[in-house]
């Protein structure tokens, strides 16, 4: 009835990721603009140059305060103002920071470009940052706070960074703070930040759309070029891992209906050598549906829904992290599998079926990810923030299919550390703290969820 | 903004879209089938889901684990969902690759019971019960997605139960149900494709007949029973739970006009008007003037059948008391009906709405699967060029009388979540359950 007979692929397509052009304004502000002609949409994202890992100690959530008080209104506009314009125009603004940078952003229908546009550089030229935006925001942040440690996924993100990195990191910390940071962070802290970063040469200005290049310089131009000032840079800390052995940590939720597994280690900044190496080795133990812990946890054992490992890649040295979430009784066996794993990982080379799995899947669906404006504006955002090579995406999926699999068995042994592995589970103690005893983990601790 | 549409149907009725885009050399395959957890027999709940993991193990001339190796070593994105009243697989592939992946879905259509094996069976099994512990069980307010179906639909209405399934009827499903929902449901005739994107015509029709042209008719379906309901609840429908939450969370669901339907664009838009953004009215209210809640939204089931659910979600501020939570929402929309709305707040939802709807035909996928929709819960894809205009027609009176008819104190259903620590030191919230009728 059907047939048998696999079809064979047809001439592949050239792709290319979108042209865009770079110009700087007298002021140091840069401006990338990449036309995209396909629906009538356009995105424009603000890159700052200052994002949660430049924040002072005992202030950690200042970066992401900052970015959402700008939504609080301008000397034109008050708060309430400000959004309704935005929303009246069929857009809204969006605002947030991460690890490396800050990030403003709005993605909207062409028509409506040069409207949205005068607001967008209201924003960024003249915030009120009033105090009364400022507090109930930071009361907001609270509350999220509480969401966040009472659900397993974020209690165990969160308590792996706290167990993985020692106590002078910012990656120890939340990215957007935790409780105690935020209650200390004052309006005054939040002005000083804006004032120090939010600068003409600390952003860039990305428009992505169904515009002319030389429509978009002009647009930023004319609301920009007038703007002034200049950066007071921070330098970073270096960043440290909390100890050099294998150790384990238990978050106790009495009666929780699952184990949150997270197992991992301090990784690479993203700007390494290595870092083609590094993807697609992970790929093939954790990065893919397909991968080797997925098949293993979930198609071969039905422990666990899903299961994948990343590397978080930040300017510093963000994490290595194998995640998932497995039925109770089988944590201890769970964890055992994806030790099994790292360790044939790290013994033989991979099959050439993996590899070529590996890299056809990256190289393919790398189309794919940069659909939309949204998605071109933001993996511009990523070359800005990482300081990637203009030619970044256009060669990206010829380094891919580079990997060999010998550089998969070379980056497994030099960037995955199977004596360093921190493991945290958030799970019932009466159920798997027998099991995690005996597994050869390092010494356990143990904690209650409600404690910090 | 039209996007371009050609259909045609295969004479064992399987409806095709076509929608060519070939601004990158990618392409979207995208199946519905009509049947999803509405269709499950008493005791079978889960089924629908459990039996769209049972796809990608693998059909006549496809191993396990293949199904997904295929796509992803073709360097494609793939997945599928189970919803009340659909079930839909979708893979996006380079453009080269299109008849891969229409081989695929066709020889699972056509041939998946060769591939079903105990074993495949009870892992998926396992696989689908860490699923439910992991999205419901193991997740603050998990469980909603199960209790507002079982307090705004009654018993006997196709859509009251639960679409993950209990873990009892979890465990009781065998390898004779996979072999009868598939002979029931899984049919041409029964479902609808589409293809968005980088192809071309002649050559996509002529995968489609070569595939999908053999695959036989399916007999006759069990029909959905007793999916009418009355436009109203009829009374306030109200149901408490103590959960491990840490902040209370009020959802608060109307019956409302279904999927398609001339009122349903204006349940959308008063969705939208109350909890679309920042500029929404309860998020104005109750965010930012007030300060008693920490976030707002609002959806539409977009249920096609029988009557579809407009559902608020407010989350409270910590130190806001579920009773004054469910007090202020009630109070907000008796204002809502007492004042009507503005023109300009029809205008902000409508723009945000537009927008929303324009920027995700980017995506060659969103597009593929807006056109399934159509063409299956309306049978007619080309309402995918229509829907701008019906959303700019929507009016002000025809808010007004939409909120009039259904926002009524008869017509909503209250599920409360409260902190456990609450209500056991407090002992105020009375649980009441009363049963949709």
């Amino acid at each position: 009835m059907t047939t048998a007979v696999r079809p064979l692929p047809g001439m592949a397509r050239e792709y290319r990721f979108p042209r865009f052009e770079r110009h700087i304004l007298d002021n140091g502000m840069q401006v990338i603009v990449a036309a995209v002609r396909k629906l009538p949409v356009v995105s424009v994202l603000a890159v700052i140059d200052a994002g949660a890992a430049s924040e002072a100690a005992g202030k950690e959530g200042i970066a992401e305060l900052t970015a959402q008080s700008l939504r609080e209104g301008t000397t034109e506009r008050d708060g309430l103002q400000l959004t309704v314009d935005f929303e009246q125009l069929g857009t809204s603004l969006e605002a947030g920071a991460d690890w490396d940078t800050s990030v403003v952003s709005m993605t909207l229908l062409r028509d409506s470009l040069t409207a949205a546009f005068d607001l967008f550089s209201d924003v960024l030229r003249s915030p009120a940052l009033p105090e009364s935006g400022f507090e109930r925001l930071r009361a907001e942040r609270l509350a999220e706070r509480m969401q966040i440690l009472s659900e397993p996924r974020g209690l165990a993100d969160e308590s792996f960074s706290r167990f993985v990195y020692g106590p002078s990191a910012r990656y120890q910390e939340p990215m957007s703070g935790s409780t105690e940071s935020i209650s200390r962070i004052s309006h005054a802290d939040i002005q000083g930040f804006h004032s120090r970063n939010y600068t003409p040469d600390a952003v860039t200005m990305i428009i992505a759309g169904d515009l002319d290049v030389d429509e978009g310089i002009e647009l930023v131009n004319k609301s920009f070029s007038s703007w002034k000032g200049e950066r007071k840079r921070i330098v970073q800390e270096a960043d440290m891992r909390a100890r050099s052995s294998r150790a384990t940590e238990l978050v106790g939720k009495t009666g929780a209906a699952q184990s949150e597994l997270r197992i991992g280690h301090v990784g690479v900044p993203r700007l390494h050598p290595d870092y083609f190496n590094i993807v697609v080795m992970n790929a093939v133990l954790g990065g893919l549906f397909s991968s080797r812990i997925n098949l293993n946890l979930r198609e071969a054992h039905g422990y666990t829904y899903g299961a994948s490992s990343y590397f978080d890649w930040r300017r510093g040295c963000g994490p290595f992290v194998i995640s998932t979430a497995v039925e109770s009784e089988v944590t201890g066996a769970a964890i055992s599998e994806i030790l099994g794993e790292i360790d044939k990982m790290q013994r033989e080379e991979i099959s050439d079926e993996e590899l070529t799995l590996a890299t056809s899947y990256l190289g393919g669906v790398f189309p794919i990810r940069y659909e939309s404006t949204a998605a071109i504006a933001s993996a511009l955002a990523t070359m800005v923030a990482f300081g990637l090579p203009g030619d970044y995406y256009d060669t990206y999926r010829e380094r891919v299919r580079r990997v060999t699999t010998r550089d998969v068995l070379s980056a497994a042994r030099k960037y995955v550390s199977a004596d360093e592995l921190q493991l945290v589970v958030v799970g019932d103690p009466s159920k798997v703290r027998a099991p995690l005893e005996g597994l050869g983990i390092g010494p356990l601790s143990v904690r209650d969820a409600t404690e910090s | 903004m039209r996007i371009p549409i050609e259909t045609f149907r295969l004479e064992n009725g399987l409806l095709v879209s076509l929608s060519r885009d070939t601004t990158a050399p990618i392409v979207a395959v995208n199946l519905w089938y009509h049947v999803g957890s509405a269709n499950e027999r008493t005791g079978r709940t889960g089924f629908a889901h459990l039996f769209e993991h049972m796809l990608f193990q693998g059909s006549e001339h496809v191993q396990a684990n293949e199904h997904f190796e295929l796509v992803q070593r073709a360097g494609g994105t793939l997945n599928g969902s189970t919803w009340l009243e659909r079930t839909n697989y979708f893979e996006t592939v380079p453009s080269n690759q299109l008849a891969l992946a229409l081989w695929l879905e066709a020889d699972r259509m056509g041939a998946l019971l060769p591939a079903m094996t105990q074993e495949k069976l009870d892992t998926q099994r396992d696989v689908v019960k860490n699923e439910r512990r992991w999205s419901v069980d193991n997740q603050p307010y998990g469980t909603w997605w199960e209790r507002l179906p079982a307090l705004t639909f009654p018993e006997s209405h196709p859509f009251h139960h639960s679409l993950i399934g209990s873990m009892e009827d979890l465990t009781e499903a065998s390898l004779e149900d996979i072999e009868q929902f598939f002979a029931a449901y899984y049919t041409p005739d029964n479902a609808v494709l589409s293809i968005a994107g980088d192809f071309e015509t002649d050559e996509a029709r002529r995968f489609v007949e070569e595939y999908f042209g053999s695959i036989p008719r399916g007999s006759s379906r069990p029909p959905l029973e007793g999916m009418d309901l009355a436009p109203t609840f009829g009374g306030l429908l109200r149901s408490v739970v103590e959960d491990d939450v840490s902040l209370p969370r009020l959802y608060m669901a109307f019956r409302s006009p279904v999927f398609g339907s001339e009122e349903y664009y204006a349940a959308s838009v008063t969705g939208a008007v109350l909890g679309m953004r920042r500029g929404s009215r309860l998020y104005r209210s109750l965010v930012r003037e007030r300060q008693i809640a920490a976030d707002v939204s609002a959806f539409t089931f977009d249920l096609s059948k029988g009557s579809d659910l407009l559902i608020v979600d407010v989350t409270a501020r910590p130190e806001t008391s579920p009773e004054l939570l469910e007090l202020e929402v009630h109070r907000e929309i008796d204002l809502l009906i007492h004042e009507g709305v503005t023109v300009e707040e029809v205008q902000r939802a409508v723009a945000l709405i537009q927008t929303d709807m324009i920027t995700a035909m980017q995506s060659a996928s969103e597009r593929a699967d807006r056109l399934s929709m159509f063409a299956m819960l309306l049978g007619d894809p080309h309402l995918l060029n229509e829907q701008a205009d019906r959303y700019a027609s929507v009016t002000v009176e025809r808010v007004n009388r939409f909120v009039l008819e259904r926002l009524c104190s008869e017509n909503r259903a209250v599920l409360l979540y409260v902190r456990r620590s609450d209500a056991e030191s407090k002992n105020e919230v009375e649980p009441i359950m009363v049963a949709a009728s």
